[in-house]
């Protein structure tokens, strides 16, 4: 056990509230389904790009106002967009969701109303961009003290790419996006599971918060929700009740792994020995490379 | 306009735990009042620096062989050179002063919290009241009428002193040096090295004990010096999200 003041934590808490965890959820699935429309256009297959649009609509219309609430000063967002920072993946991020939303949006016009086809079709294009809405999250994260998110940087982008995939793809298959939602949501349950578990591996004792407390029982739950999703569509898809229990079970899995990332930084933040140990860790290896 | 970088040296050695610090940059900067508690942590009830406490010392009673020994601690924003708070801002409300310090402009701040998660010290935090960050500003008004900050010019002690940061580092290795000679072997400095994970900390500090006994981070680092592979990862996660996409896209018919 290492020193501590009081048993006191030393780094703070995030202030950020369930609208967080929530729009990464919605943000990623956007960014996955982005990208599946315009395949989908360019395969000629306009009812499926069309099905695919609509989720990422969904996806980025539910975005902003999850984030604005989240904002101590709501009134305020627009302040999101006075300076494009490359240091900070939050002002990036803010440019990526006004991009995304935009184009998206005009994909929409052109594919449900036949508006802007010139524009329409070039927004569309953009989406092969999308994925950046998917995978930023991940960066803000990491790029942050809390040591269960700042040593995962190298797996989260992972997870979150796969949960996007998962999302995107169930969402596109309960509204009729036959075999090639249902591939690509049964990919990102098996790239969901596989990082997640590759992630709390390679934490080691920082993963900790991953088989404790809150966040130990969303990512417990998220893994049961995801198999069983995958397992029912993958078996029983081509049917309607199949693929409506499948893929209802992986939006939950998708949801339920996003909160027991928020929640692990929050367990990973009020104990001392997650910041002091590693750091006493590097601080004798050091000693012991420059003792040679 | 760019002056000489300036900070803290706070000599926990001399400090006596009045807690005149904590009194004088509540006054000077209006800070509120953040609870009457008694938290039982020896005279410690202010518990750790926040949105509300931009001074606060810490009081560690040791025993050393059946002897006690009282640590005291005056703590403070280490307005470090690499400052993760300044540099995950979104909106440019976290900004570096012409003294080289790290100071929050309140009519830009829109409270999206990322400062606080990233500060390797725990230093800055939210307003619940008002909803945006606040911290230590290095009295930013006094230092523009070149008056020493409130905590500097209210310590009896000179336990915190102010000034260039190169003279404040100078007269940290002096005083090291003393107590060394004078036999307080676990005497260290905290925070003077421009070498370490934050470039070096604006506020230097001397200790009794390791960082850790004091509530500080032993080797803090700024979570952006990898901000480069992060962003390496995210483009390999987005582009195997593109290719999982397209595979599905043209794995058969629907």
């Amino acid at each position: 056990m290492s020193d501590s003041y009081y048993g006191r934590p030393i780094l703070k808490e995030p202030v950020w509230t369930w609208e967080i965890p929530v729009y990464f959820f919605f943000g990623g699935m956007a960014g996955a389904a982005a990208p599946f429309a315009l395949i989908s256009e360019l395969r000629g297959d306009e009812a499926l790009a069309r099905r695919a649009w609509l989720v990422a609509l969904a996806g980025v219309a539910a975005s902003p106002p999850l984030l604005i609430a989240d904002l101590g000063r709501p009134e305020r967002f627009h302040h999101m967009l006075r300076v494009l920072k490359p240091t900070s993946p939050m002002s990036v991020g803010s440019w990526i969701l006004g991009a995304s939303s935009t184009a998206v949006a005009f994909a929409n016009a052109r594919s449900l109303f036949g508006w802007f086809p010139r524009l329409g079709r070039l927004a569309g294009a953009t989406a092969v961009l999308g994925p950046a809405l998917s995978t930023y999250t991940a960066v803000l994260m990491a790029d942050t003290a809390i040591p269960v998110w700042h040593e995962a940087r190298g797996e989260l982008p992972f997870v979150f790419a796969s949960g996007a995939a998962m999302s995107a793809g169930s969402a596109m298959a309960l509204i009729g996006g036959g075999a090639p939602a249902r591939r690509l949501a049964l990919m990102g349950a098996a790239g969901e599971l596989t990082s997640t578990t590759v992630m709390e591996r390679r934490l080691g004792p920082l993963g900790e918060p991953y088989h404790e407390g809150a966040a130990g029982r969303a990512a417990r739950a998220a893994k049961a929700l995801t198999a069983a999703g995958a397992l029912m569509m993958a078996l029983r898809g081509r049917r309607r009740a199949g693929t409506v229990a499948g893929g209802a079970l992986m939006l939950a899995g998708a949801l339920g792994t996003r909160w027991s990332v928020y929640k692990a930084g929050f367990q990973s933040a009020a104990d001392p020995k997650y910041v002091v140990e590693p750091q006493r860790a590097r601080m004798a290896a050091r000693a012991e490379a420059s003792a040679r | 306009m760019t002056t000489e970088r300036v900070g803290f040296f706070t000599d926990t050695s001399v400090c006596i735990g009045c807690k005149a610090c904590e009194v004088a940059c509540k006054e000077w900067n209006d800070v509120p009042e953040d609870g009457l508690d008694f938290t039982g942590h020896s005279y410690d009830n202010t518990g750790a620096l926040g949105a509300d406490t931009w001074r606060h010392v810490a009081f560690i009673e040791q025993d050393r062989d059946g002897a006690m020994r009282w640590l005291m601690s005056s703590d403070v924003c280490k307005h470090c050179t690499s400052a993760a708070c300044l540099e995950v801002c979104p909106t440019g409300a976290l900004f570096r002063t012409e003294f080289g310090t790290v100071v929050v402009q309140q009519d830009v701040c829109n409270g999206c919290g990322y400062c606080v998660p990233a500060c390797p010290y725990g230093v800055i935090d939210r307003r619940e009241d008002d909803g945006r960050a606040h911290k230590c500003t290095l009295c930013y008004d006094r230092l523009k009428d070149e008056m020493t900050p409130a905590c500097a010019k209210a310590c009896p002690t000179e336990s915190i002193q102010f000034g260039p940061l190169d003279e404040m580092r100078e007269r940290a290795f002096e005083r090291l040096e003393v107590l060394h000679v004078a036999g307080e072997s676990s005497a260290q400095l905290y925070g003077e090295d421009p070498g370490d994970g934050v470039g070096g900390q604006g506020s230097i500090f001397l200790l009794l004990d390791e960082p850790e006994v004091y509530g500080l981070p032993p080797d803090p680092v700024s979570t952006t010096r990898d901000l480069g592979s992060m962003w390496r990862a995210a483009a390999g996660a987005g582009a195997a999200l593109l290719a999982g996409v397209a595979l599905a896209s043209f794995g058969g018919r629907r």
